[in-house]
């Protein structure tokens, strides 16, 4: 079969990354107007980011971690109580007060996002130690109960004067731009691609495909192990403090298991160990989300109103979707393969080729 | 803190482990089999809750009992049928995964069915009623629930060890294709585990609700998630294990909570889960088991 | 064949992220939109409910407003903000897209602050109902609301408290919940300053979804307290209640505005009798003429849909919130959002739950609440307490 060169390669990306471009910033020119489809694309840029994040570990490295949404609180509480504006945080804490030295520590966005970052991947470090070597269904329900934990911790009164505990931060400045999302999604995707296509990234394909061959060819697995973690817990991290940014106000509750699952369920849509796939998956689960929304709504045919469209089935057509792909297409929308031009044009070719052939078959009915 | 108080809090605690411990048989039981973490066994116990508002809303409470039970039951099996049994062979985490999405279809479910207003459990006469001991005071319900757990464990105890069924079960859990070869149909064996998990889910659901008088669609998820803790903090596959984690997580939530620190009792479930699996990772009673390569 | 299958699936999937984009394109002349931002699952789906009722009760006796000359129909846009703040941004998004004029809501005051910033970046008015947190309104100029705060309600509270011969008090608030604590900490300060630094002998808090507060109930009694505060969602007070007296705690339960529903008389059933809670509207003593008009056309409008027949006080606040918006519309002479706006600052109103005019924070200001209590399976009047 033919395959594109590598020049129709590049032109196709770099059309189909300038069309992106082109598209968000007329978009952003007119934000009143779009602002609805411009927070679904934000929100699947973030979600991008996160489920590339836990790919990486589960898809790569073979680790089936459930505690995104903990270290996305990490991240979004460092970046919230750094880059709410000084001025307006005895507002934010208007019941407890700020701790002295919070009270004017602030960084640019940039920054606040590296440190919630790290932050989150020095938690990972921590928890790393004793919970990667637990086996897959335990590590999943550790990292489970650390996400619980961190959720506990932030809620809790005792640290009200640095979370604001119950009541939440809000006034947190959003970002300037739809494609400044997208640039900084892609900046952290592209690291994590890096990482994945190093030694390292080969090393935690070994581990992923089997622990002992890969220990007995020198491999240290739980360095291995531990850098895939806490790589994956940084990216989380990032993401968390994005989401922060999209959402402008935050509390414990934003970061409840819920959230881990549907990062999961992205991953298992877009494939497990397809970075393409996460990123394209995140993008259809946001969206189909909001597109469902219409089920939700009584339908009324012909002075006939439909009675399973009320509130709520719209969740539950979601959920059958999602119980469909994981009993059917248990590979998901690209399963361990990445999203390629030459995919698209060899699945094209073959459509061709089988309408061709269909016809083919008819004439030659035809003929007799 | 007088002696009557500490007296509440201790019959709080363990009611609420001995509800804890009933969820925890059906967890262990399954994971011993299959390998599983059931995710959707909150869930069940949270459906459980509903049928049983419909049925006794409709029938005298002696009739809705057995009803609500077999409804249950039939759920916890088709569940096993639908989502579990088309991935026997795939890897562990696609079950795994699987398992999560039925918890959350049976979660949005539960939301379109019976919307996210708590609905009130009925009252079921005689295990409502109140005693007053001194100073004390606590619904039947509350005194039954650790009496009952023990029963019931008692006789499932029983009959995993004496009947053929229950060989069948430990032969299963043993070595899952050598018992397939020996003869043993294996979907009949998940199936009735699945039966005695939900049966015992009801049942807890029942304790449960009945002390706490609400459902809603997510009353399954928390307590899914602790007695599988539980269920590990006794040592996974053993049922007795599953009880004593049961009651050491219900007394310990509640003396947390006692002390003033409500923020943590959810926390201190997976504290101590991480803290087992680090000195004990086989749990209180678990066998030691070696990982086929 | 699986191919195809799933080629589809993402192609349709593909197509809903641009449907929200064509949504808006069919617009005639003459109509105006609202949005009405109301939560009508999740936790407080029950209470966001019945406020949406009011509103659309409004909306059908004041189908239109005249601007500049020209009569306009008015389009509520609803959307489900599902009690949850993540999904409140999006919601609050989808209803700037569909370019509303202002907005009404949110019952509950978290999801009313995630959206705040929202709509006062794309400059759109919003009205809240029933949100009784400061945060609402705090440093937005485009967020206003028609009812009484939390210090206000506390500090009510905790004089009625004192007044009826209370010396001790216990507190119960849900922790992560801006609304409960924020009302239980205003209580505790308002009830420590009437009587004495330490009256308020016992503070609990419970987790979200929390259903078991034996424990919680179990230290309160040991304190012995003289009545116990528990601000908190209609999910969760029928347990508190129905719990504590199961315990054995006799003394009075009190809560705040949220309890006024009739689900807490149903689940807490006999046990619901002799609660005390604050709220913004009776149904017996119409204050106003649009009071008195609301009640007779509400209740069939009610039994319509299926509901109790008892007026809860956050439909009349919808129903005037909505009745505040369509005056500073008029006011303003114009569909723009920011003009209404201005015109909202100014508005003066007769609503059901009495006058409306706005604090220079957008709060209504309003210095009464009416006290209720439950007899005989029914809420009833009390008295008004008013606080200086």
């Amino acid at each position: 079969m033919k395959t594109l060169d590598k020049k129709t390669n590049y032109i196709l990306s770099a059309v189909f990354a300038g069309l992106v471009v082109a598209i968000l910033v007329f978009m952003d020119s007119d934000r009143a107007a779009y602002s609805y489809p411009l927070a679904i694309l934000q929100r699947s840029a973030i979600y991008a980011v996160v489920a590339v994040a836990m790919n990486l570990l589960t898809g790569f490295t073979g680790l089936f971690s459930l505690g995104q949404a903990g270290f996305m609180a990490i991240g979004a509480y460092t970046v919230a109580i750094l880059t709410i504006p000084v001025a307006q945080r005895p507002a934010v804490y208007y019941i407890n007060g700020i701790a002295e030295p919070l009270a004017e520590a602030s960084a640019p966005l940039w920054a606040a996002l590296i440190l919630g970052g790290l932050l989150a991947a020095f938690m990972g470090f921590l928890i790393g130690y004793p919970v990667l070597r637990l086996k897959s269904d335990y590590l999943a329900i550790a990292t489970l109960g650390f996400s619980e934990i961190i959720r506990a911790f932030i809620a809790a009164p005792m640290l009200d004067k640095v979370t604001n505990g119950s009541y939440g931060l809000k006034s947190i400045p959003g970002f300037p731009s739809t494609l400044m999302v997208f640039l900084v999604a892609a900046l952290c995707i592209f690291l994590m691609i890096l990482v994945i296509r190093s030694s390292y990234g080969r090393a935690f394909k070994a581990i992923r495909e089997d622990e002992i061959a890969a220990e007995s060819m020198g491999i240290n697995l739980f360095k291995h192990k531990q850098m895939a973690f806490v790589i994956s817990c940084f990216f989380t991290g990032i993401s968390g403090g994005m989401l922060a940014v999209f959402m402008r106000s935050i509390d414990s509750k934003t970061f409840q298991i819920g959230l881990t699952y549907d990062i999961l369920l992205i991953v298992v849509l877009g494939g497990i160990g397809s970075i393409t796939g996460s990123i394209l998956g995140s993008f259809l689960m946001t969206a189909g989300r909001e597109w469902l929304r219409f089920f939700d709504d009584p339908l009324v045919i012909g002075g006939f109103s439909v009675p399973l469209f009320r509130s709520g089935f719209r969740m539950v057509i979601f959920s059958l979707i999602l119980m469909t792909v994981v009993l059917y297409y248990r590979k998901g929308l690209l399963g361990n393969r990445e999203f390629s031009w030459n995919g698209i044009y060899a699945f094209l070719q073959r459509l061709v080729q089988k309408g061709k052939h269909k016809k083919g078959g008819k004439e030659a009915k035809s003929h007799d | 803190m007088s002696g009557v108080t500490l007296l509440q809090h201790g019959l709080t605690g363990i009611s609420l482990g001995g509800a804890y411990a009933l969820i925890a048989i059906g967890y262990t039981m399954v994971y011993g089999i299959l390998r599983l973490i059931n995710f959707a066994h909150g869930d069940i116990f949270m459906m459980a809750g509903y049928f049983m508002i419909f049925a006794v809303a409709s029938m005298p409470w002696f009739l809705a009992i057995p009803l609500v039970m077999c409804l249950t039951v039939l759920l916890g099996v088709a569940i096993e049928r639908v989502a579990y049994k088309p991935l026997r062979s795939a890897p562990r985490m696609s079950i795994m995964i699987s398992a999560i999405g039925v918890s959350y279809l049976l979660q949005n479910l539960a939301t379109y069915l019976f919307t996210a207003l708590p609905r009130g459990y009925p009252d079921i006469p005689f295990l409502k009623k109140i005693l007053h001991i001194g100073d004390l005071s606590a619904s039947l319900v509350t005194i039954v629930t650790p009496f009952l757990t023990i029963l019931l464990t008692l006789l499932l105890i029983a009959l995993i060890n004496h009947t053929k069924l229950g060989m069948a079960m430990r032969a299963v859990s043993k070595d899952y294709e050598t018992s397939q070869l020996m003869g043993i149909r294996i979907n009949k064996v998940i199936s009735a585990t699945f039966a005695i998990g939900s049966l015992l889910a009801f049942v807890g659901s029942v304790l449960y609700f009945t002390d706490r008088m609400t459902v809603f669609p997510f009353s399954g998820t928390l307590p899914g998630l602790k007695c599988f803790v539980a269920a590990v903090l006794g040592g996974i596959g053993s049922i007795p294990g599953a009880v004593i984690g049961g009651f050491i997580l219900g007394i310990g939530e509640t003396a947390l909570v006692a002390l003033g620190y409500s923020t943590f009792s959810d926390a201190f479930t997976f504290a101590i889960l991480i803290v087992m699996l680090l000195f004990r990772p086989t749990g209180l009673f678990g066998e030691k088991v070696t990982d086929k390569v | 064949m699986r191919k195809i299958t799933a080629l589809t699936l993402v192609l349709l999937l593909l197509l809903s992220s641009f449907a929200g984009c064509g949504g808006g394109g069919a617009e005639t002349e003459n109509i105006i939109k609202i949005g009405v931002f109301e939560p009508v699952t999740g936790e407080n789906g029950g209470g966001g409910f019945q406020e949406v009722l009011g509103i659309r009760y409004a909306n059908t006796v004041y189908p239109t407003v005249d601007i500049g000359g020209e009569t306009y129909t008015v389009q509520l846009v609803e959307v489900d903000n599902k009690s949850d703040k993540t999904e409140a941004v999006t919601a609050a998004q989808r209803l700037i897209s569909e370019g509303v004029s202002a907005v009404i809501g949110s019952y509950g005051s978290g999801v009313s602050i995630a959206a705040g910033a929202i709509f006062a970046e794309a400059q759109v008015p919003a009205v809240g109902a029933s949100c009784t947190n400061p945060q609402v309104t705090a440093g937005n100029d485009f967020y206003f609301r028609v009812c009484f705060l939390d210090p206000f309600q506390g500090t009510v509270m905790a004089n009625y408290a004192f007044q009826n011969g209370a010396q001790t008090a216990a507190v119960i608030t849900q922790l992560g919940d801006d609304y409960s604590s924020g009302l239980g900490s205003y209580f505790v300060q308002a009830f420590n300053d009437l009587a004495g630094e330490g009256a308020v002998v016992s503070e609990q808090q419970f987790q979200t979804n929390q259903t078991d507060f034996k424990a919680i109930l179990t230290n309160i009694k040991a304190e012995e307290p003289d009545v116990i505060f528990a601000p908190s969602s209609i999910t969760t007070a029928p347990l508190i209640i129905k719990q504590a007296r199961e315990l054995g705690i006799t003394c009075p339960i009190m809560g705040g505005d949220t309890w006024e529903n009739a689900t807490i008389i149903e689940n807490a059933g006999a046990d619901a009798e002799g609660i005390v809670l604050s709220t913004f509207f009776d149904e017996a003593e119409p204050a106003t003429d649009e009071a008195a008009s609301f009640i007779t056309g509400f209740k069939p409008y009610l039994a319509e849909n299926g509901q109790d027949e008892i007026i809860p006080a956050v439909s009349a606040l919808g129903y005037d919130a909505y009745i505040t918006v369509l005056e500073a519309i008029r006011q303003a002479g114009s569909a723009d959002s920011t003009a209404i706006r201005d015109a909202l600052a100014g508005v003066s109103i007769e609503g059901v739950t009495g006058a409306i005019s706005f604090d220079e924070n957008g709060d209504a200001n309003k210095d009464m609440a009416f006290i209720k209590t439950v007899e005989n399976g029914q809420f009833r009047f009390l008295m008004n307490v008013s606080v200086e």
